[in-house]
């Protein structure tokens, strides 16, 4: 392959992935009115429902649909959740992110930082 | 206490962008999709989730040939299942391209243009039901070799689809396995059918892995991103080291005179790929590279109505999603 890389890390087997490949979005064709929704599943009873991926649908109803047979086929779950992409609110996403400084030197928030002495039970 | 912005601070240069990108790579951290992230490694995961998609998505054609010809029901329904996990297996991919600003549509439509590829093993025909069975065992195994590692890449949306796609794949390798020993306790017949299989689709399934090293340019720069967790080579070699003695066990004979095993290396060698054959296959001119586009623009084009009426029955009750 001299104008192209292959790679095979596109899991299913090698596929040219060099730059003439384009990546780029061009506006256009079917489905651009479908929105995105997220998903969320709850393993079962008893547990949170957590993040398991996107899709796009036509409304809400269908996003459940949707969602209970892409996210679901063995059992994963006993309820899904879908939320439009758009409504979700997010702080930013950095881990230094200023908003969750202010928790970094509360260390007394923390059970460790009370010094109990040794003979002290259940505690 | 007022909002604080949401939006990513100006203030920050490039280079501290890049710099915090950097040492969230060295920390093996995973990169999420708001966080800046250099436009190369942007395309570089676009390029590669969307055609590893696309892959998920046509390999559907060559196993559901087999749908309404599987020999009892109980296969039917496993066949049925496994087909149906791979178009689950494109959804999450196209969703973790989605997270990096490509558009899922837009990607099949660059498909269908060639303008994106697929894995060249699905442009060989699936000529026997023996061909179910081996691309269970052999295809699908060499795409749990390669996505095993990419459980750990460095993008985190493309690590959880992995790991999806992994616990799934595992079920397609053994029931393609499973299917393959029924066979060899068969009749002759039906031995000599598995045998066939296997001499056909065993080298292309060693090409699933790429180029050689040395003919690899872009690898390094993936490695150093943690997109790509392993050589082409190396993967070649694990593949080789776990499938002589699956073929033992099963009974068949790979096909290659140079296949040993070296006691020095613990490793198996093996013969010469024919890399002439995988450019001419991965370039459109495979045995069914035509037919596995076609199919796959009858299905965008003769299915539109469907989309259409969901849109506009959504539209009609006053809850099309805004």
């Amino acid at each position: 392959m001299t104008t192209t890389d292959v790679t095979a890390e596109g899991g299913h087997g090698a596929v040219p992935t060099g730059p003439e490949v384009p990546v780029e979005p061009k506006p256009a064709l079917s489905r651009r009115d479908w929105p995105l929704y997220e998903c969320f599943v709850r393993g079962k009873r008893g547990l949170n429902h957590v993040h398991v991926g996107s899709l796009h649908a036509p409304d809400d109803e269908m996003a459940v649909h949707a969602a209970r047979d892409l996210f679901t086929r063995r059992n994963e779950g006993v309820s899904i959740w879908v939320v439009k992409a758009a409504d979700i609110t997010a702080s930013s996403p950095d881990e230094k992110d200023p908003m969750f400084a202010p928790s970094g030197d509360k260390v007394y928030r923390h059970p460790t930082f009370y010094e109990i002495p040794e003979n002290v039970p259940h505690m | 206490m007022s909002a604080p912005p949401l939006d990513r601070p100006t203030v920050a240069d490039e280079q501290a962008l890049q710099d915090l990108f950097d040492a969230t790579i060295a920390a093996d951290h995973r990169i999420e999709p708001r966080d800046w992230m250099p436009e190369g490694y942007r395309k570089t995961l676009v390029r590669q989730i969307a055609q590893h998609a696309h892959s998920e998505i046509i390999g559907m054609q060559p196993e559901g040939d087999w749908l309404l010809a599987a020999p009892s029901l109980r296969r039917k329904a496993i066949l049925l299942a496994k087909v149906q996990d791979e178009a689950g297996h494109g959804m999450y991919l196209y969703s973790a391209a989605e997270t990096l600003g490509a558009d899922r549509a837009d990607l099949t439509d660059k498909l269908i243009e060639g303008r994106q590829k697929y894995s060249s093993i699905f442009n060989y025909p699936t000529l026997t039901y023996a061909d179910v069975g081996v691309i269970g065992w052999l295809v699908d195994g060499a795409a749990i070799c390669n996505q095993v590692p990419l459980c750990r890449s460095s993008y985190g949306p493309y690590a959880r689809a992995m790991i999806r796609i992994c616990k799934e794949e595992s079920f397609h390798q053994r029931q393609g396995y499973e299917l393959l020993l029924t066979m060899m306790r068969g009749t002759p017949e039906q031995r000599a059918m598995v045998q066939d299989a296997v001499d056909r689709w065993w080298w292309p399934s060693l090409m699933m892995f790429g180029p050689p090293d040395d003919d690899s340019p872009n690898s390094a720069q993936s490695m150093a991103w943690g997109i790509k967790r392993h050589s082409n080579d190396e993967l070649r070699q694990r593949y080789v080291d776990m499938s002589v003695p699956q073929a033992e066990v099963l009974g068949v004979t790979l096909p290659d005179p140079d296949l040993s095993y070296d006691a020095e290396t613990g490793h198996y060698r093996f013969g010469a790929i024919d890399w002439d054959e995988f450019k001419r296959v991965i370039s459109g001119n495979g045995p069914a590279n035509a037919e596995r586009i076609a199919r796959r623009r009858a299905a965008r084009d003769d299915n539109a109505w469907v989309t259409e009426a969901a849109t506009a029955y959504a539209t009609k009750h006053g809850r099309a999603a805004a």
